[in-house]
């Protein structure tokens, strides 16, 4: 068994409510993130149009923040998912400087690192993930990619003609085990789109000062 | 890119959660730099002493284990400080990764200073103390163990900026240079500040080590400044905190004035004068300088958003 994720943007609408599912199923503290939505206004007024993305670890099958872990904190299980150990983390953030995609966090509470385990603790239970459950428009799908008759393992086979289903950096060698269907560049490709002060919705924060409780 | 270079397709991050910004800082930067001088001193004082020893040889003896050991505890102990569970530490021990860089580098750190420190005590016992010790004998075999173990310590932690696969303008080849080059510089820096009295011709060497790390070291950075961009996108988004202007423009090149630029053009002068205080202060700038330029190319591949 391989278990994947798939996210069909073209129905994503940017609700939110993966986040909001994610953030109480795992009680992720303030100022952290397993998984967030991003928003990325593309056009000149009036051409505009906003795009969302939904943004977690893609338990990549060569993931770097296995390999250099020094402890074994992160590891593989036997389904594929890249799980924590945070009991066995020594918070030396090696992690954090070898995810390409950004997708691991220092747990201010615990002083370890986090992110997201695709509900490991619902899965062993045969419970979808958190936020597959939460999504309104199911764009979230999740399943065995090795098994060829799984709702995954369809929908990429129906979406792969002309490049439909893409994974973030796949350059970086990761083999990462989470799609995207619908995604263009300025979604997947963080250097795609730029940051600029005055421009976010809600929120003038656009960086940490600190990681974790240090 | 085509979404935010042409104006039709511009693309604006309007909502996302604050991202992490700098997650290895002045601490990491300290922990190379101490490292490059805690293994430094090994490699240079080994060659002042198979090739000066019957000048300056007791003097390289008990100073090379004392100045490698204190700096060799700088490291590890901001090292140990820099972890968020620094209390955990033995599990690097107790369950070991070996596909992490970070790990291998630990275990070998930890025994090189233990190799150093008991160098130490045997130079402090019978050439400062000047009492009798049964384990002089070892000086010579410890000697030669933390030689051929300073060449992976002073190189590790290049395979672990290589192993950071998020952090592109890092590469191990280029890096695993950089460190080597790093430690000699600081080696010949270091005995060039406490070999004041030492004849002229052993300064030579010293400050032509000196010159040719810095010469070689700037030159790998210069490489990656100009061309850097070519490789990768990633690269030249990074390349550019230090190209286009701000703090770290300012840094880099402060970082290259001080450890690079000016003590080759002290080392030159002084070559040709045989001025020792020249050199004298070639070395403090060096080391001085090395800490800046680590911190900068430490610090700009974190400034970029990662998602």
């Amino acid at each position: 068994m391989k278990l994947g994720f798939l996210v069909d943007l073209n129905l994503c609408m940017g609700c939110k409510g993966c986040e909001v599912a994610c953030k109480v199923e795992n009680k992720v503290p303030l100022h952290s993130w397993r998984l967030r939505v991003k928003y990325v206004d593309v056009g000149v007024y009036p051409e505009t149009r906003r795009t969302y993305t939904p943004l977690r670890c893609n338990h990549c099958e060569d993931a770097p923040c296995e390999r250099i872990c020094p402890v074994s904190a992160l590891h593989y299980l036997e389904n594929g998912i890249v799980n924590i150990d945070k009991e066995r983390c020594i918070g030396c953030a090696g992690c954090m400087m070898a995810c390409p995609y950004g997708a691991i966090y220092m747990d201010p509470v615990t002083n370890t690192a986090d992110k997201c385990t695709y509900c490991a603790h619902r899965i062993a239970s045969e419970m979808m993930p958190a936020c597959v459950v939460a999504c309104p428009v199911e764009a979230n799908i999740f399943g065995d990619l090795d098994d060829p008759t799984s709702h995954i393992s369809r929908y990429i086979m129906e979406h792969q003609k002309n490049g439909g289903v893409k994974v973030r950096k796949p350059e970086k060698n990761t083999h990462p085990k989470h799609f995207y269907v619908g995604g263009g560049e300025v979604q997947l490709n963080p250097l795609a789109s730029k940051r600029e002060e005055g421009y976010n919705l809600f929120n003038n924060i656009t960086h940490l000062d600190h990681i974790g409780g240090h | 890119m085509v979404e935010h270079t042409v104006a039709a397709t511009n693309a604006i991050v309007t909502l996302d959660v604050p991202i992490p910004q700098v997650i290895w800082g002045w601490m990491i930067t300290l922990n190379m730099w101490a490292k490059s001088i805690g293994t430094g001193v090994v490699f240079i004082g080994a060659y002042l002493l198979a090739r000066y020893s019957d000048k300056v040889g007791e003097q390289v003896k008990v100073w090379m284990p004392i100045i490698s050991f204190v700096f060799l505890n700088i490291f590890l102990l901001f090292t140990l400080l820099d972890l968020h569970q620094p209390l955990r530490m033995w599990h690097i021990f107790a369950y070991p990764h070996f596909t992490s860089a970070i790990t291998v580098g630990a275990w070998m750190a930890t025994l090189f200073t233990g190799i150093i420190f008991i160098m130490a005590v045997i130079a402090i016992k019978k050439y400062l103390l000047k009492k009798e010790c049964k384990l002089e004998g070892l000086y010579r075999p410890l000697l030669v163990a933390a030689v051929i173990l300073a060449v992976p310590v002073t190189m590790y932690t290049a395979t672990i900026m290589g192993e950071a696969t998020a952090r592109e303008l890092w590469q191990t080849p280029t890096e695993l240079v950089q460190m080597i080059l790093a430690a000699l510089l600081c080696g010949s820096a270091v005995f060039l500040i406490i070999g004041g009295k030492w004849s002229y011709e052993i300064k030579r060497d010293l400050a032509i080590i000196l010159g040719a790390s810095a010469f070689l070291s700037f030159t790998i950075y210069m490489g990656e400044y100009y061309f850097g961009h070519m490789k990768a996108e990633e690269v030249a988004a990074i390349i550019a905190y230090v190209k286009e202007g701000g703090v770290y423009h300012v840094m880099f090149w402060v970082g290259q004035w001080l450890a690079f630029i000016i003590p080759m053009i002290l080392v030159y002068f002084s070559l040709k004068s045989r001025s020792s205080s020249l050199l004298y202060l070639a070395s403090v700038l060096a080391i001085v300088g090395l800490y800046i330029a680590k911190h900068v190319w430490l610090i700009i591949p974190q400034l970029l958003p990662l998602s």
